[in-house]
């Protein structure tokens, strides 16, 4: 109780020094949150990609297709309860800057696989019911500013020509995982204009999306399928969605690795900014902790008062850096939404935040307090006088 | 009068702890500026170096890349009969025509699968990318299996060393030769002969065409004939033009990255610096009456502390920048997200960084010193002497 | 005087410093007595090691050989953490700088060694309010340091000191600071406080009219003792 008060009005004592520092572990505590939720942003695909759907695609890699001819032959594997297909588009929406996914699908049973896409009962009937349809996030078409039935043009990138699609459905997602930027449109559209441009290219399908009965047959199915298509033209690799995910982060791990080393050199640095405030005041004050231990005060009152205030000036900016966290993630996600989808301060995150505050405010306080206990108090008391 | 360099550079010695905490933290900071502009730096220098300004890369109209283009043999055709290709030394056409896909392969040690970039070449393929050079082993003989890879490819992928097989397409590929490719980002491909690949690959088209210029102006004529021949539907770039426009996400995503972080970070040690000055300040409140009595200026005083706190931005700058130097070792790979295949690149520290990384550290130090300098030199003489 | 044992006993203690390779000896073979109730003035020339052997009585800085025996304590054998408790209830403190803790109230400051002891919060209230009225601030309770003059202060700091009702007083130069007037004040106060309370107050000073005060005066001169009577002055 005496030694709350003790440390908290130490922390005022220098007033614009402790605001500074505070400043400090804002902003440091800032950095870590955004630079944690940037991975988790990074992972978010794989956090919404579900185990018991399977991806099936061309073993030499993403950009061979795979013939129409399988889903038949996949749909008769046991285990296999849905299958819908679909291509990448690689569509360009007026500039290269403007990315966004946008696939290719056979709609029905994709929506099936994917119950975590909502789409109002009538929208989704009208995109059905319009070859030229198309289905766009909530945060796309609020990018854009698009509305229903607006028509817009696609350049295509791996489909040559330009492409033009109505606005027929809005989804958004079930939770806060998912992906609300994507746009899909009818593989048949597609499949039609292929026959007429480039009959070689049509009946070709970029992957198969599995639904398997029961999750825990998933790695069977897989083998199974692709046992199916072994030795022939085109042999499969099918994959959990959450490996497929997986595997495209693994190719940019270099980068992931890179934020993660950055996350950590953030605490580091405001470590040192502590350290040294903490370094400052405690010598300052080592006639006052003499006096103290004149009094018969022990290494451990003056080691509570030393960790005392350094947490509570560590706890009060981490404080102040998680509320700011919530409002700049807001910005970051509207500005980087072409990058990241989905960019959510997650509850890891802010434990994350709290944890290296801690440990900040813990390291600070271990050498100053070192050295004040370790003192002799005829030197120190010297030091007053 | 001026207060001698040695009185500051004493007092940073004198509080030791504190000035090796307060420049550690802007060491960092610049260690991190200065990594980030080597790697935009070494990304820079990887395109521009892959692409040579004579040449010219014709893909299908807003593919973007190779691996999203289709040129057919007709329309290859046609691209060969220009007048402007340039002829070699055998008095060859300098053109090529190529397939580039990905495929994916495991990596060594991790196993991972990663995407590699395939490029089926022609004859002139070589002959127009002097960048790149046979390092060992012997080119892949025309109409055979035969492939050879790039340094970084052998080095980073499984079967990817002489001698050893992939196997892909159906068919077992022997590699028989490396290339060092430098900084470029062919040395993250592997070549083989055009023909054989499409076959085995089931590509009844090629990728893009590239090609020499005659005489490097005519570009753009050259540009303007191919882009409006009806039966053409393909668009030319200069082939340092094409690295670049393929990378720009990428570069762009570095470079949001950088700006914020070093933002984030140089306010970090800012602050830093401030806490360390202020602190001086008030510790040596009798000490600056004691100057100022003796007769020193306030400018002095100003200056002395200023100095003080730009000591400490520099040597945090030199500390970061020579750790940072070390970054050059190390290589990069990661997916390109316009391309999906793999990109390696380096660190790589120029004159330029290092005279931005110390300029940074100094204007932190700067900042940092500017506010208790101020408060130094305002103090009043009788009230300070008073303090000590 | 003389049948009771002394309250303090100093035999052949020795100290010295180090600074770099020379070793400069700053008290040489003392041997001293101190009875209960009295009034001890250190004086000597800056340097003489008066303060380290107040110090060294007062359990803060260890000696090079000898013994000090405090109420039949022999403090020189006790270990950093014995000695901590041992000073918490058996010495209080008076400095030149009075060394007040800024942020508390000059009631906090008083209370303070009390939370070393096991006194419930009211106990530890009516202690100090009682040691804040013996040195004549107890309307001035509230007050931070800050706000009070510099006898005041030290007048606080001689609460702080009696409040756990300590064996021994030691006070360094406690008018070293302070004007003729506030001085006076002090002086008198620490009188007060032997006669009236019966304490044992050794002091160290420079200020003639402080040693007057006491009832015995001993000089130190480069780390040896010598007694002079009281009216040799």
């Amino acid at each position: 109780m005496y030694i709350l008060k003790i440390i908290s009005k130490n922390t005022l004592r220098h007033k614009l020094r402790t605001f500074l520092t505070i400043l400090g572990i804002t902003i440091a505590i800032l950095a870590f949150g955004l630079l944690r939720t940037l991975i988790s942003a990074w992972y978010s695909g794989v956090e919404a990609s579900s185990a018991s759907r399977l991806v099936t695609r061309n073993s030499i890699s993403l950009v061979f297709p795979l013939p129409l001819s399988y889903k038949e032959k996949i749909r008769q594997i046991e285990g296999v309860k849905l299958v819908s297909y679909g291509n990448w588009f690689g569509g360009i929406y007026i500039d290269e800057k403007n990315f966004f996914a946008n696939y290719a699908v056979e709609p029905k049973i994709y929506l099936d696989l994917y119950p975590e896409i909502i789409i109002p009962p009538d929208q989704k009937m009208a995109f059905y019911r319009d070859r030229k349809g198309a289905v766009a996030g909530r945060k796309l078409i609020a990018k854009y500013g698009w509305k229903l039935g607006d028509s817009i043009i696609l350049k295509g990138t791996i489909f040559p020509g330009n492409w033009e699609f109505v606005i027929r459905a809005i989804y958004y997602g079930r939770d806060k995982t998912v992906d609300e930027t994507a746009f899909f449109f009818h593989w048949d559209y597609l499949n039609e204009n292929m026959k007429k441009t480039a009959p070689l290219r049509a009946d070709q399908v970029g992957f198969y999306m599995i639904g398997v009965t029961n999750p825990h047959i998933a790695a069977e199915v897989a083998v199974a399928v692709d046992k199916t298509f072994k030795n022939s033209l085109a042999e499969t690799l099918t994959e959990t969605e959450k490996a497929f995910q997986l595997s495209f982060i693994s190719m940019t791990e270099a980068i992931v690795i890179a934020i993660q080393l950055v996350s950590l050199v953030v605490i580091v640095i405001i470590m040192a900014v502590v350290a040294n405030t903490m370094a400052m005041t405690a010598r300052e004050r080592f006639g006052e902790y003499a006096v103290f231990k004149t009094m018969g005060f022990r290494g451990w009152h003056i080691a509570g008062m030393i960790f005392g205030e350094s947490l509570l000036i560590t706890m009060v900016g981490c404080a102040v850096g998680i509320t700011l966290t919530f409002p700049v993630a807001h910005i970051f996600a509207t500005e980087l939404s072409t990058y990241f989808p989905v960019f959510n301060v997650t509850t890891k995150t802010i434990c994350l935040d709290i944890a290296a505050a801690l440990i900040v405010g813990v390291v600070a306080a271990l050498f100053p307090t070192y050295r004040a206990i370790r003192i002799r108090i005829a030197d120190s008391l010297r030091r007053i006088g | 009068m001026r207060i001698p360099l040695s009185y500051s550079f004493r007092n940073l010695w004198t509080r030791r702890l504190t000035t090796m905490l307060t420049t550690s933290g802007m060491a960092l900071v610049v260690f991190v500026f200065a990594s980030i502009l080597m790697l935009a730096e070494g990304l820079q220098k990887t395109l521009v170096e892959t692409g040579s300004y004579d040449n010219v890369v014709v893909i299908r109209k807003s593919s973007v890349s190779e691996v999203q283009s289709g040129v057919d043999r007709l329309q290859a055709s046609i691209i060969e009969t220009q007048p402007e290709v340039a002829l070699g030394a055998n008095s060859q056409l300098l053109l090529a025509k190529e397939l580039v896909v990905l495929i994916s392969l495991p990596k060594r040690g991790s196993d991972k699968p990663s995407n590699v970039v395939i490029r089926g070449i022609s004859e002139s393929s070589l002959m127009m990318r002097p960048q790149v050079k046979l390092v060992e082993g012997r080119m892949p003989r025309q109409g055979s299996s035969e492939i050879i890879a790039g340094n970084s490819i052998a080095k980073r992928f499984k079967g990817g060393g002489v001698g050893e097989v992939l196997r892909f397409g159906m068919r077992d590929w022997t590699v028989v030769g490396i290339f060092d490719a430098g900084n470029t980002g062919f040395s993250s491909e592997i070549w083989g002969d055009a023909d054989q690949l499409m076959q085995a690959f089931r590509r009844p088209v090629y990728s893009s065409v590239l090609l020499k210029l005659r005489n490097s102006s005519e570009f753009q004529g050259f540009k303007e004939r191919i882009e409006s021949d009806p039966r053409l539907t393909l668009e030319a770039k200069r082939e340092t033009r094409y690295y670049k426009d393929q990378s720009e996400i990428m570069a762009k995503f570095l470079r949001i990255m950088g700006i914020s972080l070093t933002i984030i970070f140089s306010l970090g040690a800012i602050i830093g610096a401030m806490i360390t000055m202020y602190a001086a300040v008030a510790h040596r409140t009798g000490e600056i009456g004691t100057l100022r009595a003796i007769g020193f200026q306030r400018t002095s005083i100003l200056s002395a502390f200023l100095i003080e706190s730009l000591l400490l931005g520099f040597s945090g700058g030199c500390i970061g920048l020579f750790f940072a130097s070390f970054l050059q070792l190390f290589t990069i790979s990661t997916m390109n997200f316009q391309t999906f295949s793999e990109l390696a690149f380096n660190f790589s520290l120029t004159f330029e960084i290092i005279y931005k990384a110390l300029l940074f550290s100094l204007i932190m130090g700067f900042v940092g010193g500017a506010l208790p300098a101020v408060r130094a030199s305002r103090m009043n003489i009788v009230e300070s002497l008073r303090a000590s | 005087m003389g049948s009771k044992a002394p309250i303090v006993e100093i035999r052949n203690l020795y100290k010295s410093y180090h600074r770099g390779n020379q070793i400069l000896p700053v008290l040489n073979d003392i041997t001293l007595d101190i009875d209960e109730g009295e009034f001890l003035a250190l004086m000597g020339p800056s340097g003489s090691g008066k303060t380290t052997l107040l110090n060294l009585i007062a359990g803060i800085d260890k000696a090079d050989s000898g013994t000090i025996k405090v109420s039949g304590v022999e403090i020189t054998s006790l270990s950093e953490t014995e000695l901590a408790l041992w000073r918490a209830t058996n010495v209080g403190f008076i400095f030149q700088f009075y060394n007040l803790i800024p942020v508390l109230t000059a009631f906090e400051n008083v209370e303070l060694p009390l939370l070393l002891t096991s006194l419930s919060r009211k106990e530890r209230r009516e202690h100090a309010e009682m040691a804040l009225r013996v040195v004549n601030l107890y309307d001035r309770m509230e007050h931070y340091p800050g706000q009070l003059s510099g006898g005041q202060q030290q007048r606080v700091a001689i609460a702080r000191a009696v409040v756990p009702d300590p064996t021994i007083l030691v006070a360094d130069e406690p008018t070293g600071d302070l004007d003729r007037v506030s001085a006076m004040e002090i002086l008198d106060l620490m009188e007060r406080l032997v006669h009236g309370f019966g304490k044992t107050i050794i002091m160290v000073t420079h200020d003639p009219r402080a040693a007057k005060m006491a009832h015995i005066i001993k000089h130190l001169d480069k780390g040896v003792l010598n007694v002079y009577p009281q009216n040799h002055l």
